[in-house]
């Protein structure tokens, strides 16, 4: 796993990141604007799930509205996620916030398979209310990506 | 150079203040305020999303846009004094690292632009005259509020390095 790291820190790429001045920088923003995006659209669908808001609107047309875009986001903050990991990828590595986020993200990508598969598997028709199951879900993944986005920031104060 | 003095004097005052020397001789708050202030921000992009998506015809046109504005606009407006409130806090933090700091300046620029735009919205819909898909809309509209918003986010990251 060492080996792996060090390789690629040592790779072309994250060499030029880690050593230009303006590189990090933008990709880091790009970061934070990707996830504020992931953060700010999946909240939306959440805070329908949970009965908070939207309510008037069905919850597989929501969902439809947003999704593509939390997805587009997600693939942009991944991407440029990998990029800043490859530039010092053994601090990173060794960091306890680091770490809880890649667990964190763990449990979202769960949240929703569950949701997804099994508890929520006729939601798409939804349209009043929201049931227990829609309230759990909607309640795990507003808190499990405030988390995400705390455990992000924190990477940035405990990294030496 | 008076404006420059007086500003000199003014983060150099407020840095004494007791409250500044709390947040900086408190590891924690920084970072919590930082990750509040994300979260807001995040919020308002998801509504601002919404909102322009709509405005080009994308996303929630099975429902009209005066519909779609009442969900998201209240949305930009209440969280926008959270945004205040944890920005002022980082300001008191560190007066001279963000006041005197170009970027900041920028980005303070940009977010009376984004809102003129997001009241202009508010205005066109008032008076009724609110083109669903118009091209006029998007490019007055819809194009320069998701260009700002997200300028809006670099600039707060940016002023960091700079």
């Amino acid at each position: 796993m060492d080996g792996v790291l060090k390789w690629l820190e040592a790779t072309a790429l994250a060499t030029e990141i880690r050593e230009n001045e303006f590189l990090f920088p933008w990709v880091e923003a790009l970061h934070v604007l990707a996830i504020t995006l992931v953060v700010g659209s999946i909240a939306i669908l959440d805070l329908r799930l949970i009965g908070f808001a939207s309510l008037d609107r069905p919850v597989g047309r929501l969902a439809r509205d947003i999704l593509p875009c939390t997805w587009i986001a997600f693939a942009f903050a991944a991407l440029t996620g990998t990029l800043l990991f490859s530039a010092k990828a053994t601090d990173y590595a060794g960091n306890f916030f680091f770490r809880g986020k890649l667990v964190l993200l763990a449990l979202a990508a769960l949240n929703m398979v569950v949701f997804h598969a099994f508890t929520g598997r006729n939601m798409q028709h939804l349209s009043v209310g929201s049931p227990a199951a829609a309230r759990i879900a909607g309640g795990l993944s507003l808190t499990i990506w405030v988390a995400v986005v705390a455990f992000g920031r924190w990477i940035g104060f405990t990294l030496h | 150079m008076m404006f420059k003095t007086t500003l000199d004097r003014f983060c150099w005052w407020l840095e004494q203040t007791d409250a500044s020397q709390a947040i900086q001789s408190t590891a924690w708050v920084v970072p919590a305020v930082q990750t509040v202030h994300i979260l807001a921000i995040a919020t308002v992009l998801g509504a601002v999303l919404m909102l322009n998506l709509r405005l080009l015809g994308l996303a929630g046109v099975d429902q009209p846009l005066a519909r779609q504005s009442q969900r998201y606009l209240p949305v930009i407006w209440w969280t926008l004094p959270v945004l205040l409130i944890t920005g002022i806090v980082m300001i008191v933090g560190e007066p001279a690292r963000s006041l005197k700091n170009p970027v900041f300046q920028l980005k303070m620029a940009l977010l009376l632009a984004a809102m003129a735009v997001t009241a202009l919205h508010r205005l066109r819909l008032a008076r009724g005259h609110a083109l669903p898909n118009g091209r006029g809309t998007a490019l007055l509209i819809a194009l320069p509020s998701l260009a700002l918003w997200a300028a809006i986010v670099f600039a707060g990251r940016w002023i960091a390095y700079y």
